[in-house]
């Protein structure tokens, strides 16, 4: 076993030698074949399941960001209730889009390299430490990036110090930029970019900024088949999360439906959704 | 060249366990007790940034009485042991039966090197379980051996008289104002037998709070909320079991 190692059974002297507080930095000095970075890949692109559409918008008091259910492999559905939307901690959420085992593996460590610092420092990292932490990651990334095997998250989260919700994207090559009001990542993003950019306004509520996202994903889903809507048959609606000061909040099963029954709802009699005003 | 003296084994031992005992005995000493929602640590700490007690994982916390360096450094490899092994299986395979375990080798081994300094700490190592019976409670001397405590328990220069004051009073099924202040109580007395008035911002106090609706269940309890349990009367106790998320989470710091 990895941790329990020498026939002694004592703490080996890595784990008792003073150094950084960061777990990835432990682990690359420690166990450096645990890193997704560093495994050999064989020549050429590999297929793998892969995540579709994310979206996040903020509004005075928060965050909310929320994912589709679907995973595509080519032109299959390879999974129809995949979650891609994850609390990094208690202040911020991640969502992923990309290669989806890849991308839940880099949240695992993501979540664990947050829990760590905290644990060791006794206190937080600031949320744009967490959001150049994750931009690290991507880095590292890169070179299964160029097989295809690319992970491209939004990031989101409550700033305590600027006392408002704040919402980053990356590109493969783990550029950051900070996006204001809403943002967008995955293959039905640009669908769902021009749903929010008619849509949103700077005072929402809480409750509109989540039926905002949900509206974002149904016209993503409406033009991208990678993108999955809100599946009535089988009871699967998408992942809405918030991000107030008082942390991270998951909608309930039962609010998610409920929101998105009320958006399929109306597209039943207005199929493309609610229009912004012409002037 | 010159003759080393021989000292026997014996001899050698006793002499590193009496230097261990006095520097552990130099630090002020800390309990950590069950109650009916958790397991509560309870000691003296003027200073509001280093600390005795911390979170390793989920439901496992860490107390430590001695040299600051020497148990941070356990601490710190015990917060990477964790998180490794969490991140290598799955954070149910995290257990305080098995840090424990690794934290006495590592004791153990420093302690009969002869090459070594004996570490000058006591440590506990506490899980709490989703019931009373399933918390377990390990106090790690500074030998290297483990002892599996239940109930109450103290470290640190004057346990033993702690120790036999907490036997005869904690009962199952304390509230955690009722354990806080038996806790308090204890670590007020003095070795001659007279009482000393501890401040609550002296005093450092963590728990592990079962019912806490997160996956990590360590919190310190700190501010109004201490004040406020330290001064519940004991018919209040009865009523108001502290709410405990009135603070956040390390606010603090």
């Amino acid at each position: 076993m990895e941790a329990n190692t020498r026939s002694t059974g004592r703490l080996p002297a890595a784990f008792l030698t003073p150094g950084s507080s960061s777990f990835l930095d432990f682990l690359s000095d420690h166990s450096p074949q645990l890193l997704p970075g560093n495994r050999k890949l064989p020549e050429g692109v590999l297929e793998a399941p892969h995540g579709t559409t994310i979206v996040a918008a903020t509004f005075p008091g928060g965050v909310v960001l929320a994912g589709d259910r679907r995973a595509t492999m080519g032109n299959m559905i390879a999974q129809r209730d995949i979650e891609k939307v994850f609390p990094a901690d208690e202040f911020s959420a991640v969502g992923i889009a990309g290669t989806a085992g890849l991308a839940v593996e880099m949240v695992k460590l993501f979540q664990l390299e947050l829990e760590h610092f905290e644990k060791v420092e006794g206190t937080t990292l600031s949320l744009e430490g967490k959001a150049n932490r994750l931009s690290t990651m991507i880095r590292g990334n890169l070179g299964m990036a160029m097989q295809g095997l690319a992970v491209v998250p939004l990031f989101a989260g409550w700033d305590e110090g600027k006392e408002k919700g704040r919402i980053f994207s990356y590109d493969v090559t783990g550029g950051r930029s900070e996006e204001q009001g809403f943002a967008a990542t995955g293959s039905g993003s640009i669908f769902a970019r021009g749903s929010m950019k008619k849509l949103y306004r700077p005072d929402l509520t809480e409750e509109q900024a989540t039926t905002l996202v949900v509206q974002a994903l149904y016209d993503a889903a409406d033009d991208d088949s990678a993108t999955g809507g809100p599946d009535l048959y089988r009871h699967i609606y998408p992942i809405v999360t918030v991000i107030t000061d008082e942390g991270f909040r998951r909608l309930t099963e039962e609010e998610s439906s409920a929101l998105a029954r009320s958006v399929t709802d109306r597209r039943l009699e207005q199929p493309d959704g609610p229009r912004a005003a012409l002037l | 060249m010159s003759t080393p003296f021989y000292v026997s084994p014996q001899q050698a031992m006793a002499d590193r366990a009496e230097y261990a005992r006095k520097g552990i005995a130099r630090g002020r000493s800390l309990v950590v007790l069950q109650y009916t929602d958790g397991i509560v640590f309870v000691g003296e700490n003027p200073s509001r940034a280093l600390h005795k007690f911390s979170e390793i994982y989920d439901r496992i916390g860490f107390a430590a009485a001695g040299k600051y360096n020497e148990y941070e450094n356990l601490r710190i490899g015990g917060v990477r042991y964790a998180d490794l092994r969490g991140y290598t299986y799955d954070r149910d395979d995290v257990t305080a039966r098995g840090l424990a375990n690794v934290y006495a080798q590592t004791l153990g081994t420093i302690f009969s090197s002869a090459g070594e300094k004996p570490y000058e700490v006591e440590l506990v190592v506490a899980e709490v379980g989703t019931e009373p019976e399933g918390d377990q409670i390990y106090r790690l001397p500074h030998d290297g051996s483990i002892v599996d405590e239940h109930g109450s328990v103290a470290v640190g220069g004057n346990a033993e008289q702690i120790s036999s004051f907490l036997d005869q009073r904690h009962r199952d099924g304390m509230s955690l104002a009722e354990a806080l202040k038996l806790a308090v109580q204890a670590l007020s007395r003095d070795t001659n037998g007279s009482e000393r008035e501890i401040p609550a911002e002296r005093l450092e106090v963590a728990v592990l709070d079962r019912t806490r609706p997160q996956q990590r269940k360590f919190k310190r309890i700190v501010g109004r909320q201490l004040v406020r349990l330290l001064e519940a009367d004991n018919a209040a106790i009865a009523r108001t079991d502290e709410p405990s998320d009135e603070i956040p989470e390390d606010s603090e710091e």
